[in-house]
């Protein structure tokens, strides 16, 4: 480092402090003024605003006979609709909810005890339990079972062992008609 | 070097195993710079900022990008409609490449204007016209991306410079496009490639600086740095005044982004690529202008290619060419003026490269041609005949007084 | 002296230059927008009307294809009016479960339905000439619009001389001077809901700043955001060069 120079040297006195106060000024500014401008490249990663107004599916009921259910797509997730039979209506209530690991009572979780309709994403890491066809294992509850870390879910949805946390969630939906829902 | 003690115990243990804040200190705080640098100096650096600024909005613009001859189009437009602060992030790196291109050519004349070329600074010269010739070409593939009437028929046309090579010429161009017209594979390609070169520079850049810091900067007089009193440490001096050219640079940028984003480009550009429609006048971006005023004034097809790229190959030479030992034009009176008649020539060749071929600018296309490509061996001749005038005894001293010193003959020692 | 040289020689460049644009369109006369300038906004009443001009005019021939129903809330509509408007068009959707396309009334999340499924049937159906998609209307044209509006007024009789063939018309606003597109607007052409009078001039106005926003809907957000940014960029800058300043009073 022989060669570099011994930088003059700053004045004792007020010129001092009022240039310390300047210069944190100025780095507070221009700190401040980084980070606002990091926001727009952060925000535009977050869903777009035709994503976001793609967010409902309508779904025509009809073809789904009493047992049966199928998946159909919102926001890239697969949601569960489940044609309810009696017996599994029943089911459902019957559980006392204390035994539940995140207690729920059925009719909190359906608008129409007949129609179940359910995120398909298990609340442990993301997979999409079994359960749907007939051949489907169904776990012991009836509902659905995952194969990943097998959660077994009963016929609300709810979850009864395994390690995943909470129920199957409900999205959001409402009746159009007796035979028509929209999702979202 | 790695002698340096920091007081903070974590930053003296990383540093021991580690010296990457030893070489900070040296490289960006302690940095001996030549006192007299004025603000020319200035757009290195900002260049830089550039360079990261385009890396950033680059790299998010990829993410919403789709390299797809019957998508990029759309999904340009989609990040300018739905995407959060899309028109923002497009409108940035839009502009970016027009002011990265403005730093960079002002920084290219100011390092010929003080011979910054000169021993032992030639590599230093290199670097940076590699790091401008990668430039063009990630500029150049960037341009085809959306996929607009010009996007496409300005990849056809300079694609096809490539066929103007004797004998394997086609191939060539056809190995270019994956295909036998510029079509998907083409725009793939273009993609990957212009993702990947901004890394190329970016490590070039790393090159170029390590080199500056070998053979130190360049000042306004072009004399040598005799010792600490010529001088001043990098920190503070040269960041806030870095910082200061930072601010000047943002506020005439985001002004463009902001009030008139489109100043820079064209509007045919904004009609999704026809490959069957020539739109009636291709204009390549404005700084490759000059270029192509100079490809359009050979009356041949291999001539004119080898007229355009000679022009920028010609600078690699220019340590040799230039026979004056004199660096700064400040003492050179002739080469001054010849200095400012080459800039304005670039210039006269820029507007002519963005007028159609017709009339009198054929004409004025080769006039101006000429005295480009005539700069060269002037700057030979020159440096045998002009007489410098008297360079200052060192930095520190004002000029006038290294005058009356009378070393006005005193030849520059060995730099 | 190099100075003015250099001036005379420019001059006489921009000179030459002109002969080479004869073929050309007129340069459009500049009007006065809302949106322009630095803190130029738009005018959410006229976007609305030249919405109009657009549905009920322009939309029979001419698509807009990178807009979607939903941007409309941009104008002022309410959501409930979106679905209205997007409802009005049918959009083919599918495949159902038998496997078939069917149609459906358009919803706010769809771009709006063009009038033609593409660009033959475009083509077919206006004598051989393809109206182009408006979408982008104003910033691929010179002018911007400027230039629309020029267009859209600028229909005329051809001067003696000069011939038009028969589904051609006279326009000195357009590269060529002569256009497929009939005089698409007159006085009367629509009826404004808000008691605007509808001349000639309205409509073309109204309809042009609508295409401004259509390729251009970021500008209100662009231009507030831009003047924020401005005057921070000022505020920093001369506190920059104070700092600056007081840094290098010890070396000058």
């Amino acid at each position: 480092m022989a060669h570099t120079s011994t930088p003059p040297q700053d004045s004792p006195g007020d010129g001092q402090s009022r240039r310390d106060f300047l210069l944190y000024a100025t780095t507070a500014v221009g700190v401040t003024g980084t980070g606002l401008a990091l926001w727009p490249f952060i925000h535009s990663l977050n869903p777009s605003a035709d994503t976001l107004a793609m967010s409902t599916t309508e779904v025509d009921l009809t073809p789904i006979a009493e047992g049966q259910a199928i998946t159909v797509t919102w926001r890239g997730k697969p949601v569960f609709i489940r044609h309810r039979t009696a017996a599994e209506i029943a089911s459902a209530r019957d559980v006392k909810l204390d035994e539940l690991r995140e207690p729920e009572a059925d009719d909190k979780r359906v608008k129409k005890p007949e129609w179940l309709i359910l995120v398909g994403i298990c609340t442990h890491l993301g997979c999409i339990p079994l359960g749907q066809k007939a051949s489907d294992p169904r776990g012991e509850y009836g509902g659905w079972y995952c194969p990943c870390h097998g959660s077994v879910y009963d016929t609300s949805g709810r979850i009864r062992q395994g390690p995943a946390p909470s129920n199957l969630a409900v999205p959001s939906y409402t009746f159009l008609s007796d035979t028509s829902v929209r999702i979202g | 070097m790695s002698s340096t003690k920091f007081d903070n115990k974590v930053v003296q243990w990383v540093d021991d195993r580690l010296p990457i804040f030893s070489m900070l200190k040296h490289d960006a705080v302690d940095y001996p710079t030549p006192r007299n640098l004025n603000y020319w100096w200035n757009f290195g650096s900002l260049a830089g900022v550039m360079l990261v600024i385009m890396l950033l909005s680059g790299i998010i613009l990829a993410m919403h990008y789709t390299p797809n001859v019957n998508l990029a189009f759309t999904s340009v437009e989609r990040i300018m409609r739905d995407v959060n602060y899309g028109w923002l992030l497009r409108y940035l790196h839009m502009n970016g490449g027009t002011w990265f291109f403005i730093c960079v050519y002002i920084h290219i004349f100011r390092g010929l204007y003080y011979g910054s070329y000169k021993a032992p600074r030639e590599l230093l010269w290199w670097l940076g016209l590699v790091i401008y010739l990668v430039m063009m070409g990630t500029a150049f593939m960037g341009y085809c991306l959306p996929w607009g009437q010009l996007s496409y028929w300005g990849t056809t046309v300079i694609t096809n410079l490539f066929t103007a090579i004797p004998v394997v010429g086609d191939s060539i161009t056809t190995l270019l496009w994956g295909g036998f017209s510029v079509d998907n594979p083409t725009l793939n390609r273009f993609f990957s490639l212009h993702y990947l070169l901004p890394f190329v520079i970016f490590a070039l850049v790393f090159l170029h600086l390590v080199a500056l810091h070998t053979t130190k900067s360049n000042n306004p007089l072009g004399i040598d740095v005799k010792g600490p009193q010529d001088t001043i440490p990098f920190h503070p001096y040269y960041t806030i005044k870095d910082l200061l050219g930072v601010g000047v640079l943002m506020i005439l940028y985001l002004g463009f982004v902001f009030f008139d984003p489109n100043f820079f480009a064209e509007p045919t550009n904004y009609v999704p690529a026809n490959p069957l429609v020539t739109p009636p006048h291709i204009v390549p971006e404005w700084y490759f202008l000059p270029f192509y005023a100079i490809l359009r004034s050979v009356p041949d097809k291999l001539g004119g290619v080898l007229a355009m790229f000679g022009a920028i190959i010609v600078f690699f030479f220019l340590p040799w060419i230039d026979s004056s030992k004199v660096r700064s034009a400040t003492f050179r009176p002739i080469f001054k003026q010849v200095f400012w008649i080459f800039l304005i020539d670039c210039l006269i060749l820029g507007y002519i490269g963005s007028q159609p071929p017709e009339g009198i600018m054929v004409p004025l296309g080769r006039i101006f041609s000429v005295v480009y490509f005539a700069f060269f061996p002037l700057l030979w001749v020159i440096g045998k005949v002009e007489k410098p005038r008297p360079l200052p005894n060192s930095i520190a001293l004002p000029v006038l007084k290294a005058g009356q010193a009378g070393h006005a003959e005193k030849p520059l020692e060995k730099a | 002296m190099r100075k003015s040289l250099l001036l005379a020689l420019m001059a006489g460049l921009v000179a030459a230059a002109v002969p080479a644009m004869a073929n050309e369109g007129a340069e459009p006369a500049p009007q006065n927008w809302a949106f322009h300038g630095v803190f130029g906004q738009y005018d959410k009443a006229q976007l609305k009307r030249g919405f109009q001009v657009f549905r009920e005019v322009c939309s029979n021939c001419h698509s807009m294809k990178l807009v979607a129903y939903r941007n409309l809330a941009d104008l002022g509509f309410s959501d409930d009016e979106i679905k209205d408007i997007a409802a009005e068009k049918q959009t083919q959707d599918g495949p159902n479960d038998q496997g078939d396309m069917f149609q459906r009334p358009a919803r706010p999340s769809d771009h709006i339905v063009p009038p033609f499924p593409n660009d033959q049937a475009a083509r077919a159906g206006n004598n051989g000439a393809l109206p182009p998609d408006l979408s982008l209307m104003t910033k691929a044209r010179p002018g911007g619009a400027d230039y629309v509006f020029a267009l859209l007024t600028g229909f005329a009789d051809a001067p003696a001389g000069v011939t038009v063939p028969d589904g051609m018309y006279y326009n000195p606003a357009f590269p060529g001077h002569q256009i497929a597109m009939p005089p698409p607007v007159a006085d009367e052409s629509v009826t404004y809901a808000d008691g605007t009078k509808a001349t000639k001039d309205q409509i073309s106005r109204d309809v042009s700043a609508f295409l401004n926003w259509a390729a251009e809907p970021e500008l209100d957000a662009r231009h507030a955001l831009g003047i924020k940014v401005m005057l921070f960029l000022f505020v920093l800058t001369a506190m920059i060069y104070a700092v600056k300043k007081k840094i290098w009073a010890d070396v000058h």
